[in-house]
């Protein structure tokens, strides 16, 4: 990755409010965690079959080896499904609709994907296919600090 | 080897049902209408609730069968059976194994029921995690949380691959709230709802407006199932399960939407099963009850059982089509966006009442009719009911 461009960092939060995660096995996915604190992108690869995996989990899906590698990979993908959000199920979320949640596909890393919000006009279209770039969006504040990682057009 | 299925083996003998309530206003507690309607299913089935055996139900049913084997003062305990699942996934997997438990000897009387009150936690809310899902810490911060909007993004790629429109959406929508208006019993009769009303209707998440989602209600189903010998002598015209499927695609609730089919209701590998247990062709359906949490599911679901190709989903998808005397009757009584959302148990009773031929929007001589549970949800499951001449 020394030839990619540097990560991309949001000083905002687009949506306040939101529930801060809540890991229910932080054992198993810590390094991915870690990784956006650093700006970086990391998920599962099998050390034994090659196989991308994500969401993370203890053994490989397809091989069955724990022998897995927590990998760093490109910080673009595609739009492979999309929401705009009308309705706000948490009172918090009250102001910030209509907002935009993105699945986003990542080519090269075996065609996983992501979910994040896409950055910009929330009212604008969404194309299905659309490039994306991975923008880390840092909360700092909190005993337990986490980054997020959203997406904006390429 | 004699063939493994349960073709036959079982039959619906009774039905029965509480009023159906808005949200919160049930003044009797899920137990209670339980077993308000396990008490009105034996005396539609004229048995003795003394003679129930077994219990089955499925999602997070809170009537455990301890209790109402107490409460009933059952001689004896036999069967009980719950089907994995969030939300109502697992509605038909709970006739299948009531059924199984029938076939296999365990027990003669089974009841499938489901019991809800929605005042203090709504299914649609926040606090729901609306599946089998560990998978929160990766949605929720970006907004992705209640059930319409973990699920939209499945639609919304199955309707771009397809070249689906909104209006394949609205006549889902109209259908169930058209055949509620004939229906008195329904939570929506006396509402008609009109494309110009659907239109206007404010958005949840893009595409699926307010009558896109489910309603959410109080009350309670439930239906008597015993063997095909018992059946023979049943006060009511007994329906017989031809056939029932469970499951779900390869990896399809991998975490964060990496279900490699993600455009899928998960039906793709569960109803050729279910079709080849009944042996029964899609053509041959008299009548579709389709789980309704949000229209977009049952679009996929339909398409998933054959009863259409995707890419005709906006020519078959009409008012017309989908209403009584058209190709598809859909959801005849109201489903769960009209007649009332009790986790799918009113497709159930409605598809009950059709193969005896009283419902209150009755398919002329109706003898199979198919019955869909959750869609999108994992494991899900569907089943097709028949008549006597089904057989």
């Amino acid at each position: 990755m020394s030839d990619a461009p540097a990560p991309r960092v949001s000083t905002t939060h687009y949506l306040p409010g939101a529930p801060a995660p809540v890991r229910p096995e932080p054992e198993l996915d810590a390094p991915y965690w870690e990784g956006t604190r650093r700006h970086r992108l990391l998920v599962q690869r099998c050390r034994q079959c090659r196989t991308w995996q994500w969401g993370p989990e203890w053994i490989c899906h397809n091989c069955l080896s724990a022998d897995l590698a927590w990998t760093e990979i490109s910080q673009e993908g595609v739009i492979y499904s999309y929401e705009r959000v009308w309705h706000p199920v948490s009172p918090a979320l009250k102001e910030q609709t209509p907002y935009v949640a993105v699945l986003v596909e990542l080519p090269e890393a075996g065609g996983i994907r992501m979910i994040g919000n896409l950055l910009g006009d929330s009212k604008a279209e969404v194309r299905i296919g659309d490039k994306v770039r991975a923008v880390f969006e840092p909360h700092d504040e909190g005993e337990e600090p986490y980054t997020l990682v959203q997406w904006e057009r390429v | 080897m004699s063939e493994r299925s349960l073709r036959g083996k079982a039959a619906i003998i009774g039905v029965g049902e509480t009023k159906y309530y808005k949200r919160g206003q049930s003044p009797d507690t899920e137990f209670k209408l339980a077993l308000e309607a396990i008490l009105t299913a034996c005396e539609d089935a004229g048995i003795s609730p003394k003679e129930i055996e077994g219990f089955s139900a499925f999602s997070n049913e809170s009537s455990n069968p301890n209790r109402m084997a107490t409460a009933l003062g059952l001689p004896e305990l036999k069967f009980s059976a719950m089907a994995w699942s969030g939300g109502g996934g697992g509605g038909s997997a709970a006739a299948a194994s009531a059924a199984a438990g029938i076939a296999g000897g365990m027990a003669d009387v089974v009841v499938v029921f489901r019991s809800l009150t929605q005042g203090a936690q709504r299914l649609g809310g926040a606090g729901y995690a609306g599946s089998v899902s560990t998978d929160a810490h990766y949605r929720t911060s970006y907004g992705v949380i209640s059930p319409a909007q973990q699920y939209v993004m499945r639609v919304v790629r199955y309707m771009h691959d397809h070249g689906i429109g909104q209006e394949a959406l609205r006549a889902i929508a109209m259908a169930s709230y058209h055949h509620a208006q004939t229906n008195p019993d329904a939570v929506m009769y006396g509402k008609p709802l009109t494309a110009e009303a659907y239109d206007a209707s404010r958005w949840i998440v893009e595409p699926f407006h307010l009558y896109d989602c489910c309603m959410e209600n109080d009350g309670a189903a439930a239906y008597v199932m015993v063997s095909a010998e018992r059946a023979k002598t049943a006060k009511r015209k007994p329906v017989y399960l031809l056939g029932a499927a469970q499951g779900s695609e390869f990896r399809n609730q991998a975490a964060a939407l990496n279900a490699p089919l993600l455009g899928s209701a998960g039906f793709t590998t569960v109803a050729p099963r279910l079709y080849e247990m009944a042996k029964v062709r899609p053509q041959d359906l008299d009548v579709i009850q389709v789980y309704e949490n949000f229209t977009g599911g049952v679009l996929l679901a339909m398409a998933e059982h054959g009863l259409f190709k995707p890419e005709e989903a906006n020519a078959v998808l009409t008012l017309e089509n989908l209403t009584v005397g058209g190709r598809l009757p859909l959801n005849t009584s109201g489903g769960n966006l009209a007649h009332c959302y009790m986790h799918g148990m009113e497709h159930h009773i409605e598809a009950v009442r059709q193969l005896r031929g009283e419902a209150r929007n009755q398919v002329a001589g109706a003898k199979r009719a198919l019955v869909v549970s959750g869609p999108m949800v994992s494991p899900t499951s569907s089943m097709i009911l028949g008549s006597e001449e089904a057989l």
